[in-house]
């Protein structure tokens, strides 16, 4: 069946898979966000110990669905694997080596003679969870502002930049620059906004729970002010468009706004998408008792539905999806960028075994999750981390 | 060549190098001990026996400190094609990124999803559901082998794909060429089998360490059991695709097969060697050939090993290299001729495009269709750098086919006084269990040193050399990477050790009841 789609709609296809990916990656952040609020919430090593369990259940999805988003990208988007991952070394090596640390954090934390020591393993699950999310929101966020690479005729690719991506964060000469940091922020506070939903929803502490609720709304303010001057400032920059027919790329006045205006059901998506996220925060914070332990499954399909929609708006709609501020014409586009036509179309068969994947997952996670976390549970656990 | 800057081609190397083998401490444990632990599990289920579960759980405790550390590794080497590999990235993804997303959509979902449901799912899922997903672990850990050991085998003999000029990359043809190409095939079937055998020794070492304390005599003898039986079919499997494996690599790789066996001269009737030592290794200056010191041989055998015929012929490098008529052997100089003339022709064709001269664009085309199959050597002027590393080479083939044999030995040797006479009286047996451990390790690295720098200098045989393959990064850079993952790793790998042997100690003080 796939065989019969032009390569011009598999591309698209695969581009709406690698945004979805990326969607449920943002939602699955959480673990991160999480990680940032030990601290903040547990003031007893019990309690602690209830937030890392509660977390433990879940990181080794997060990390799954960051690795399967980069083996997508690599396998339908080669290029822009190539010149994103060599290019933006730093970031991508800085993102890579919080994930490292943070992998062996949970099973090592209360570990006898683990050798670094409890603390330890908390302050990588921290920077995990500041850097993780802080930096995948920048690299995105360049998905708009564009960054300084050329590329030449045997598709071999040069970043311009001897930072290597930090020119990204930390040149503060450029507009782009505070557009990034802020989708970073914005998806920083969202994922600890969404944590505190999580705690809501699968943990069973009075005390705990007290202060998440406080931290929920501490969180979706900063959240509310980095997202939205994110979305006025791409509504009202120029953007990277090309034509279909000429593959010539030139800057095109309020080009993401556009897009918004000529995919109106990408805008339904995306605002479908917000008022989830908001309507979660809203319930959760002032009708808790209610709403409380089910506001996650609000403000996260709601996330997923936003980012989606987001990436939707770089991609499609004759837009450069990774652009390129050095050379115009060496920006990556959905049909410069992809695999092969044959490649496209074998992946997409497997790609239809996708929704089986998320049907096991979401059976395995409700049998876990059945029950609520508490402290006895955590006395008395074998396998607690 | 002149362009290319060694210093970063060699420590990107490095960094792979090191980060790869990283890796490879921690996946053979989880791919054999995941099913060593499915299975004590079955038993435990099968029985109701206490004991069963006590097993079941120590060898869960230690598999999930391996685990975590595992993955740990694992993600760096699928982000690194993209930053270190980033020509490579562009020139061969389109075949090789396929089975990588495969891996990561098929298996590792199902992985670490089921890995929270076998470790926290005592008491809180069915006993049914926990047994299925023990399988359902050690399955999804092996799918992961399968994908990327495909993408592997690939690059050591690439097939199903063909050249694109115009975005100046292989497309993929055929999926199932890909993926039942006999090198993935052979290469995925030794890989699993060698890991079982790894897990095998490390379940019987450690219980060989209890039986030499004296406690825990029982919980043992009942782990013992689970891993020779496992262990001992495993290794004959072992033995039979790594022979398959090495005709494989005759087929294919004839410089990589001549390397293993340090052979030079090519010949009729060729005996193995079993056991030798070289003479100091030859430079790229002064490119004679490697002596024996001293060898042990085995007459015909290398003869019968590489095509089933203790008549054929073994080329040897020299042949490689300086081409062998009465066997129809192409020398390098000529593949190297070859090569430089796709090169050309390729530069000529996109030139002729940008002019719009169609007919001398398409003259360029076929020229460099009927010479792309020797295209990579087109970077080479010496074809004295076109052999790997052949002492090394050497070395870690014999150590690896010499501890196969061993571990085949102490899995009969430990049935045999398991069944017939009590093990744990038999103390240099359990010595040499425990002893077995480490030298697993060490024969599981040095299989991937054979197929990983037997294949130099190709990342992709005879398309692609490794330095046309790097991504364009200050080598500073790399080295500043590769010194952080050299502290990094050795820090977590000490810790990872030091939790383990605390779980076993502790284990060992439990009273038997
Ligand atoms: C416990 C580890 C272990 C043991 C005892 C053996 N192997 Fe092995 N071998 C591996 C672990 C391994 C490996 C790590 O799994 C490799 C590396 C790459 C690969 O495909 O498998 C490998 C590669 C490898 C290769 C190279 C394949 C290539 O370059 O593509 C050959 C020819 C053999 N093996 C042959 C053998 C033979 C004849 C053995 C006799 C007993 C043997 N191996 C024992
Ligand atoms: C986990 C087991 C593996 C180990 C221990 C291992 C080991 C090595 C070693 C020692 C090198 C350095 C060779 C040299 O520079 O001389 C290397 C290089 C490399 N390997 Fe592997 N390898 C493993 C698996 C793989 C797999 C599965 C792939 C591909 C899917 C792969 C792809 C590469 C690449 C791209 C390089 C760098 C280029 C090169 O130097 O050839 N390796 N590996
Ligand atoms: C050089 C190529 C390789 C890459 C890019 C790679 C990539 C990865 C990644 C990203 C993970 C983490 C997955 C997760 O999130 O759960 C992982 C883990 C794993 N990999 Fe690899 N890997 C490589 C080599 C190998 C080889 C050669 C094998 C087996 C033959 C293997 C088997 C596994 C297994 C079983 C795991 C599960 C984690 C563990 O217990 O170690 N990998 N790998």
């Amino acid at each position: 069946m796939f065989e019969n789609l032009t390569y011009l709609t598999l591309q698209h296809y695969w581009w709406a898979v690698v945004a979805l990916l990326g969607a449920i990656l943002v939602f699955m952040l959480f673990v991160q966000g999480g990680q940032t609020l030990i601290y903040n919430l547990g003031k007893t090593d019990i309690q602690r110990k209830i937030i890392v369990n509660a977390l433990g259940r879940k990181w080794d999805l997060t990390f799954t669905t960051l690795v399967t988003f980069g083996g997508a990208a690599f396998a339908s988007f080669p290029l822009f694997y190539a010149t994103s991952f060599s290019g933006a070394y730093w970031v991508w090596m800085i993102i890579l080596f919080a994930f490292i640390f943070q992998a062996v954090s949970y099973e090592f934390r209360t570990k006898p003679n683990n050798f670094l020591g409890a603390k330890t393993y908390e302050t990588f699950l921290f920077i995990n969870g500041l850097l993780g999310t802080i930096l995948l929101g920048i690299v995105v966020s360049t998905f708009f502002t564009g960054s300084d690479f050329s590329i030449n005729n045997m598709n071999s690719s040069t970043w311009e930049s001897p930072y290597k991506g930090l020119e990204l964060i930390f040149n503060f000469t450029k507009f782009a620059t505070y557009v990034n940091i802020s989708l970073g922020l914005a998806i920083f506070f969202l994922s600890r906004v969404l944590a505190s939903m999580y705690f809501m929803n699968s943990v069973d502490d009075k005390q705990l729970l007290d202060r998440v609720k406080k931290q929920l709304l501490l969180n979706a303010i900063p959240f509310l002010v980095f997202f939205l001057f994110f979305l006025i400032s791409i509504l009202l920059i120029d953007g990277f468009a090309y034509n279909l027919i000429t593959k010539v790329v030139t800057m095109q006045e309020n080009k993401y706004l556009l897009n918004f205006i000529e995919m109106p059901i990408v805008a339904i998506v995306f605002l479908v998408g917000v008022i989830g996220v908001l309507t979660g925060i809203i319930r959760g914070y002032f009708y808790y008792e209610k709403c409380g332990s089910i506001a996650i499954w609000i403000t996260g399909p709601g996330t997923i539905l936003t980012v989606f929609a987001l990436l939707l708006v770089s991609g499609f709609n004759n837009t450069c999806f990774y652009p390129s501020t050095y050379d115009l014409q060496s920006s990556l586009t959905i049909e410069n960028a992809s695999s092969s036509k044959y490649t496209l179309t074998a992946m997409s068969y497997v790609s239809l075994l996708v929704p089986v994947v998320i049907a096991y997952i979401w059976y395995a996670w409700s049998a876990l999750n059945k029950k609520k976390i508490t402290k006895e549970e955590m006395e008395n656990d074998s396998h607690a981390y | 060549m002149e362009n290319f800057d060694l210093a970063l081609v060699d420590w990107s190397r490095a960094q792979f190098a090191l980060t790869a083998m990283y890796h490879w401490i921690f996946v053979p444990l989880t791919l054999g001990i995941s099913f060593i632990i499915a299975i004590m599990m079955t038993i435990y289920v099968k029985t109701g026996d206490e004991q069963w579960k006590k097993i079941t759980k120590f060898w869960l405790t230690l598999f999930g400190i391996n685990f975590a550390i595992g993955v740990a590794t694992g993600i760096i080497l699928e982000f690194e094609f993209g930053t270190n590999w980033s020509n490579y990235s562009w020139f061969v993804g389109d075949i090789f990124g396929a089975p990588l997303a495969i891996e990561g959509i098929l298996a590792f979902f199902l992985e670490s999803t089921f890995i929270a449901i076998l470790f926290f799912g005592w008491g809180r899922v069915s006993q049914k559901f926990h047994l299925v997903s023990a399988w359902l672990v050690a399955i999804g850990s092996n799918l992961s082998a399968l994908w990327i050991l495909v993408a592997n085998g690939w690059m050591q003999n690439p097939v199903g794909m063909t050249f694109n000029p115009d975005t100046a990359r292989n497309e993929m043809t055929n999926f199932w060429d890909v993926l039942l190409s006999p090198t993935a095939i052979n290469k995925f079937l030794h890989t699993i089998t060698s890991a079982y055998v790894l897990a095998a020794i490390f379940v019987i070492g450690i219980s060989a360490w209890f039986l030499l304390k004296n406690c825990r005599i029982i919980f043992a003898k009942r782990s013992m059991l689970v891993a020779a039986v496992f262990g001992l079919l495993s290794a004959l499997f072992m033995l039979m695709t790594g022979d398959e494996s090495a005709r494989q690599v005759f087929k294919d790789q004839p410089m990589k097969f001549a390397a293993m066996e340090a052979h030079y001269e090519g010949k009729t009737n060729a005996p193995l060697v079993a056991f030798g030592i070289l003479q100091k290794a030859p430079t790229v200056k002064n490119p004679k050939m490697n002596e024996f010191v001293f060898k042990i041989e085995i007459p015909n055998l290398l003869s019968y090993m590489a095509a089933l015929d203790s008549k054929a012929f073994v080329p040897g490098i020299n042949d490689l290299i300086n081409g062998n008529e009465d066997h129809n052997i192409v020398s390098y100089y000529e593949k190297i001729k070859t090569g430089k003339l796709a090169i050309k022709a390729l530069s000529k064709y996109k030139y002729a495009k940008e002019q719009g001269d169609k007919v001398a664009a398409a003259n360029q085309l076929q020229i460099f269709r009927d010479n792309y199959h020797y295209f990579g050597y087109g970077y080479y002027n010496n074809p004295y750098k076109l052999v790997p590393n052949v002492p090394v080479i050497f070395y870690a083939f014999h150590i690896m086919v010499g501890l196969g044999m061993l571990f085949l030995l102490v899995f009969i040797l430990v049935l045999f006084y398991l069944f017939k006479k009590d093990i744990a009286k038999a103390r240099w047996l359990n010595y040499i269990a425990l002893w077995s451990i480490p030298l697993a390790y060490i024969a599981s690295q040095s299989g991937w040193i054979v197929a990983e720098m037997g294949r130099q200098p190709w990342v992709v045989q005879d398309l692609m050399p490794t330095l046309s393959a790097v991504s364009n990064l200050d080598h500073k850079a790399v080295i500043t990477t590769f010194i952080i993952f050299a502290i990094t790793f050795t820090t977590l790998l000490i810790a990872e050790i030091k939790i383990m042997l605390t779980q076993i100690v502790k284990e060992s003080k439990i009273k038997e009841d």
